[in-house]
């Protein structure tokens, strides 16, 4: 049994997501921006610090970042808001790439792929740092988080084979050691 | 040349794709899963071969939605066609999204204490640059070219810094970014 408000967080919870499944260019992390506007500016789902909150909570998660919006979709109504939110951002974007695989395995290696490939790569590119900066917007630390961050990927970058799960434990870490010396 | 013909051996059955992609879900702590179905499917099982799950990997960066679950539906494609993809899809999904409603119930039990909250802005800050290091990633394959590069600062620009909503920005920027880049006399449309 669901009420009429519930159904309509659902509905809700589709409008939002579904579009931003079909324009996650370059991955999840690319429409991190629009669903922290849209879940914290628009329809006051959550506070700015509850999406920071619910943004490392999906990364220490298993499965891809973007699951983000399953634990807003939890915030927002629950267990079925959560398995909505999950179906509105991966279904859509899995249709449509199950239609272009069966294209795709038809025309290997033909021009037009290598025109996409360099056409969308550079708008994935922007939209990640755009995501970049609205989370950060949010963090509370300020400029300390992104001292952490330019590290982070100052090392991944030095480094790459580091595990993505040692620098969220040393990200953990040096934030508890902030903590401890401020007292 | 049949989907069956390229493939290597038998593909595996529906239930095995699900056994497989369920486990790689729930054990893909820290992201990289991308990696994960790679190391299953060419080195472990054998069912592709190294060059078909590359070109899947681009297959899946291209197109809009996370990349693993666009490379998951390529393999399960391959594997076993349309109830292949929607088996491997739902298999790779359904671990993390009960394990991570779990970790948020847990920190909502929790969030009072200041070492928990130190922990979620000091991960969060961490994984911000994991994305911020996928940026420069991007960036510096597309920087020695000029189209490109406009269409990232563009890019950023808009949804960055003047937050300007997605939808149309992409509509806009990406048709113009592919043009310029289109090969000229191409063979096929």
């Amino acid at each position: 049994m669901r009420d009429d408000s519930t159904f309509s967080l659902y509905m809700s919870l589709l409008a939002v997501f579904v579009p931003f499944s079909l324009v996650a260019i370059g991955g999840g992390g690319s429409i991190f921006a629009p669903i922290q506007r849209e879940s914290v500016d628009v329809q006051h789902w959550i506070t700015g610090r509850e999406f920071v909150e619910l943004f490392a909570i999906a990364r220490v998660s298993p499965g891809p970042g973007s699951m983000l919006a399953t634990v807003i979709g939890w915030k927002v109504a629950g267990w079925g808001g959560a398995l909505v939110a999950t179906a509105a951002l991966f279904i859509p974007s899995s249709i449509l790439c199950l239609g272009v695989a069966k294209v795709w395995n038809r025309y290997r290696g033909r021009d037009w792929h290598k025109a996409l490939e360099t056409g969308l790569a550079p708008i994935g590119a922007g939209l990640m740092f755009a995501g970049v900066v609205a989370i950060l917007k949010l963090a509370h630390a300020g400029p300390f988080a992104w001292g952490l961050a330019v590290v982070v990927a100052l090392i991944l970058t030095w480094r790459p084979k580091t595990h993505p799960f040692a620098v969220l434990l040393i990200g953990a870490v040096v934030f508890n050691i902030q903590l401890w010396l401020a007292h | 040349m049949t989907d069956a013909a390229i493939l290597k051996k038998t593909p595996p059955s529906l239930p095995i794709l699900a056994r497989v992609f369920f486990w790689i879900g729930v054990m893909s702590f820290g992201g990289g899963l991308s990696g994960w179905i790679h190391r299953q499917v060419v080195q472990k099982y054998g069912w592709m071969d190294n060059d078909d799950v590359l070109s899947g990997i681009a297959l899946a960066q291209v197109l809009p939605g996370a990349n693993v679950t666009n490379l998951c539906v390529y393999v399960g494609y391959r594997m076993r066609g349309t109830s292949g993809a929607t088996t491997c899809l739902f298999a790779l999904l359904a671990g993390p999204t009960v394990i991570c409603v779990l970790i948020a119930m847990a920190y909502h039990l929790l969030q009072d204490y200041p070492v928990l909250q130190a922990c979620v802005d000091g991960v969060a800050a961490a994984a911000v640059g994991l994305n911020m290091r996928l940026g420069i990633i991007g960036a510096q394959r597309v920087m020695p070219r000029i189209a490109p590069t406009l269409a990232m600062i563009a890019t950023f620009l808009a949804v960055g810094v003047f937050e300007w909503p997605l939808v149309p920005v992409v509509l806009v920027i990406a048709p113009l970014s592919v043009a310029a880049v289109w090969p000229r006399g191409a063979r096929d449309a």
